[in-house]
C-alpha cells in the first residue's frame, strides 16, 4: 500500500543520516513489514506503509482486527516480532520519535486526582516544552477542545466525553508534526465528533499528520485523505477515498427476480441483493441499459434505477466480507 | 529530570490522595495513646513498692520494641499497599500510556516512582520513631541505645519491602502483587521465629530456616537489627543464653550482612527497571 514517492523518500530516511533536512522531509510515519505475535495469535502480518507529513491517514478496522496494536508499535508502548519502521525520520519507540508527537489513546485515562490545567501542564513537562510556551500552550490547548471552563476542575469529575475532550488536549500540545488518535470519538456526543472533525481539519491545514484510527466510517470518510482497511492483522485494502470508492454501482428496485438468475448477472459485477434493493457493484456505467434488459428478460420488473458510488460504509463491509 | 517530574507528581499524588493526611492523623493517634501508656509505668507498682529505675527502663523497653513491632508491621504494610498498584496500577488504568507516549524513557518512570515513594516512606519513619523515642524518653526517662541506627534498620526494612513490591508491580496485577509482598514478609517473620526456636533446642535445621530467611528477603532480618539497636544490653546479654526471639536479639548485624542488604536492594531495583524495559505496555 505504500506509494511510490513516499517510499523513496523513505528509503533515503535513514537512522544513519543526521541532517535536519531529511527528518523534516521524511514521511511522518514508514513503516515495512512491521509484524506483530502474541504466542500463537498474529496481531499483525508484515504491515507496510507510509504516511506522508501533511496527511489525514485513516486507519480502519472492526474491534480486535489489530488496529491499536500498531499505534502502540509506532510509539513503541510494544515492541514488534519483526520489521521495522521511521516515525517522523527516527527509529519506531525512540525519545527522539516520541518528541513531536501527539497521541490520544483508546483508553484515555488521566490523573483524576489533579485538574485539567494540571494534566497538561504535566505533558508540556514531559514533552520538554519550553516553560515561557507552556500557558499558551495549555490555553490554547483547552479552548480547542472546549475546557476553557473547566481547567481549574479536577478530572476525576468529568465524564467520559470531558476527558477524551482533554486526551484530545494532551495530543494537540506543543505543535506535533505527527498526531495519533486512537478512536478518538468513542465517547463524544455528535456536538463533540464534529468538534474532532474540525480539530482534524485544522491540523493538516498546519501541515500536521494524522493518523486517525476508528471504525467510525462517517468520520473517517468525512476527514480522511487516504484510508487502509485492516482485517485480522492484516491490510486488505488501502489507498485514496476517492480510489477505494471509485467502483461504480447502480441501485435497481426490481421485483420477480428468480434465483436462478443471478449467475446471468455476475458477469455485470458484484450483485447483493436487500430489502428489494438490487445491487451492482463495479459495473461499467455504459452497460446499465444491458442490466435493466438482463432483469427484465429473466422475469424482474423494473421500479427504478439509481446509479451512484459505494458508501464507505458499503465498500468497507464488502472488504471485511470477502476478507 | 524526568525521573524527579515522576517523583514530584507522586508526592502530589500521595497528598491529593490524602494518604500524608491519613498518615499524620493516625501516628498522631498511635503515639498519643502510648505517649499515655508510657507516662503510667513510673507510677506502677511491683509487690506493693514503687518501680525501681532499673526496672522502669526494663519495662519500656519492653513496651518500646512491642510498639515498635507494631510500627514495624504498619510500615511493611503501607510500603506493600504503596508500591503494589505504583505501576501496575498505572497499566490497568491506561494512564502509563499516556505518558509513555511522551520522551519518558520506562526506568525514569519506575526510578521516579520509587523515588517519591520511599522518601515518603523516609520522612514517615524517621518523624514516627523519632517522636516515639523522644516520647518514651521524656516519660520514661529510656533511651534506645542506638536511634538512628533503629530508624535506619526499620526504614531499610520498608524500603526493602518497597522495592520488592515495585518490582513485582512491573509484571504483575496490583492486588497479585501487594498480597505477594504481605505474604512474603510474613513468611520472612515466622522463618525468623522458627530460627529462634531452633537456637533454643539447638536444631541446626531449624535454626538454618531462620538464617536462609534473613538472606531470602531481608526484612526480618533488619527488624533484629532494629531491634538490637533500640534493646538495653541486658536483653542482648540473656538472648545469647536463650530465646534469640522477635523481641530480643543476641548481636547486631554484621558487616557483610549490610552489604547483602544494599546489594539485594539494588538488584531489587535494576530488577524493576530491567522487568518494566522489556514489557509492553
Amino acid at each position: 500500500m505504500a506509494e511510490a514517492a513516499t517510499e523513496s523518500a523513505a528509503a533515503e530516511a535513514g537512522p544513519g543520516g543526521s541532517s535536519p533536512a531529511w527528518l523534516s522531509t521524511s514521511p511522518a510515519i514508514h513503516v515495512s513489514q512491521l509484524t506483530k505475535r502474541y504466542g500463537q495469535t498474529v496481531a499483525l502480518a508484515g504491515l507496510s506503509m507510509s504516511v506522508p507529513r501533511g496527511e489525514v491517514f485513516g486507519f480502519l478496522g472492526p474491534n480486535g482486527a489489530g488496529k491499536t496494536t500498531v499505534v502502540k508499535l509506532l510509539l513503541g508502548l510494544a515492541q514488534p516480532s519483526s520489521g521495522e519502521g521511521l516515525l517522523l525520520g527516527s527509529p519506531l519507540g525512540s525519545l527522539d520519535a516520541r518528541r513531536a508527537v501527539g497521541y490520544l489513546p483508546e483508553l484515555f485515562r488521566y490523573q483524576g486526582w489533579l485538574k485539567a490545567r494540571e494534566v497538561l501542564m504535566l505533558h508540556c513537562r514531559l514533552a520538554q516544552l519550553e516553560r515561557s510556551s507552556w500557558p499558551e500552550a495549555i490555553k490554547g490547548a483547552l479552548a480547542t477542545v472546549g475546557l476553557s471552563d473547566r481547567a481549574d476542575d479536577r478530572v476525576a469529575g468529568f465524564s467520559k466525553g470531558m476527558q477524551q475532550r482533554l486526551g484530545l488536549g494532551v495530543a494537540l500540545l506543543g505543535k506535533p508534526q505527527l498526531v495519533l488518535l486512537d478512536e478518538p470519538t468513542s465517547a463524544l456526543d455528535p456536538v463533540g465528533r464534529h468538534d474532532v472533525r474540525e480539530i482534524v481539519r485544522g491540523l493538516r491545514e498546519r501541515g500536521v499528520a494524522v493518523f486517525l484510527n476508528s471504525h467510525l466510517l462517517s468520520e473517517v470518510e468525512q476527514v480522511c485523505d487516504r484510508v487502509a482497511v485492516v482485517d485480522h492483522g492484516r491490510v486488505i485494502a488501502a489507498g485514496r477515498l476517492d480510489e477505494l470508492l471509485a467502483r461504480p454501482q447502480v441501485r435497481v428496485r426490481c421485483t420477480g427476480l428468480e434465483p436462478q438468475a443471478q449467475p446471468q448477472l455476475n458477469a455485470f459485477g458484484v450483485i447483493t441483493f436487500d430489502e428489494g434493493w438490487l445491487t451492482v457493484s463495479g459495473i461499467d456505467p455504459g452497460r446499465v441499459p444491458d442490466l435493466v434488459s438482463a432483469i427484465i428478460e429473466a422475469g424482474g420488473r423494473v421500479y427504478a434505477v439509481d446509479p451512484g458510488q459505494q458508501t464507505l460504509e458499503e465498500r468497507f463491509l464488502q472488504l471485511i466480507e470477502a476478507a | 529530570m524526568a525521573t524527579w517530574v515522576i517523583a514530584s507528581l507522586t508526592w502530589r499524588e500521595l497528598v491529593r490522595r490524602k494518604l500524608v493526611v491519613a498518615l499524620l492523623a493516625l501516628t498522631a493517634i498511635v503515639i498519643g495513646v502510648s505517649g499515655w501508656g508510657f507516662s503510667r509505668v513510673s507510677g506502677l507498682h511491683l509487690g506493693g513498692l514503687p518501680l525501681t529505675q532499673g526496672e522502669i527502663h526494663t519495662a519500656a523497653a519492653q513496651l518500646l520494641l512491642l510498639v515498635m513491632f507494631m510500627f514495624s508491621f504498619v510500615l511493611a504494610l503501607t510500603c506493600a499497599f504503596l508500591a503494589a498498584p505504583a505501576i501496575a496500577g498505572e497499566l490497568e488504568s491506561g494512564v502509563a500510556q499516556g505518558l509513555l507516549a511522551r520522551p519518558l524513557r520506562r526506568r525514569e518512570l519506575v526510578l521516579g516512582r520509587w523515588l517519591g515513594l520511599s522518601l515518603t516512606i523516609a520522612v514517615y519513619t524517621v518523624c514516627s520513631t523519632t517522636l516515639e523515642f523522644a516520647l518514651v524518653g521524656w516519660t520514661t526517662g529510656y533511651w534506645p541505645p542506638q536511634p538512628i541506627a533503629a530508624e535506619a534498620a526499620l526504614l531499610v526494612e520498608g524500603l526493602i519491602l518497597l522495592t520488592f513490591t515495585l518490582a513485582l508491580s512491573t509484571r504483575i496485577s496490583a492486588i497479585t502483587a501487594g498480597v505477594i509482598a504481605v505474604i512474603s514478609f510474613g513468611a520472612m517473620w515466622l522463618g525468623g521465629v522458627a530460627g529462634a526456636f531452633g537456637q533454643v533446642f539447638h536444631n541446626a535445621a531449624i535454626t538454618n530456616v531462620g538464617v536462609v530467611t534473613h538472606f531470602l528477603l531481608p526484612t526480618d532480618g533488619l527488624w533484629h537489627a532494629a531491634v538490637y539497636a533500640m534493646e538495653p544490653s541486658s536483653f542482648a546479654a540473656s538472648a545469647i543464653r536463650g530465646l534469640n526471639s522477635s523481641f530480643e536479639s543476641a548481636s547486631g548485624p554484621t558487616a557483610w550482612y549490610l552489604v547483602w542488604v544494599a546489594l539485594w536492594m539494588v538488584a531489587a531495583l535494576g530488577l524493576a527497571l530491567f522487568s518494566f524495559e522489556s514489557r509492553e505496555a
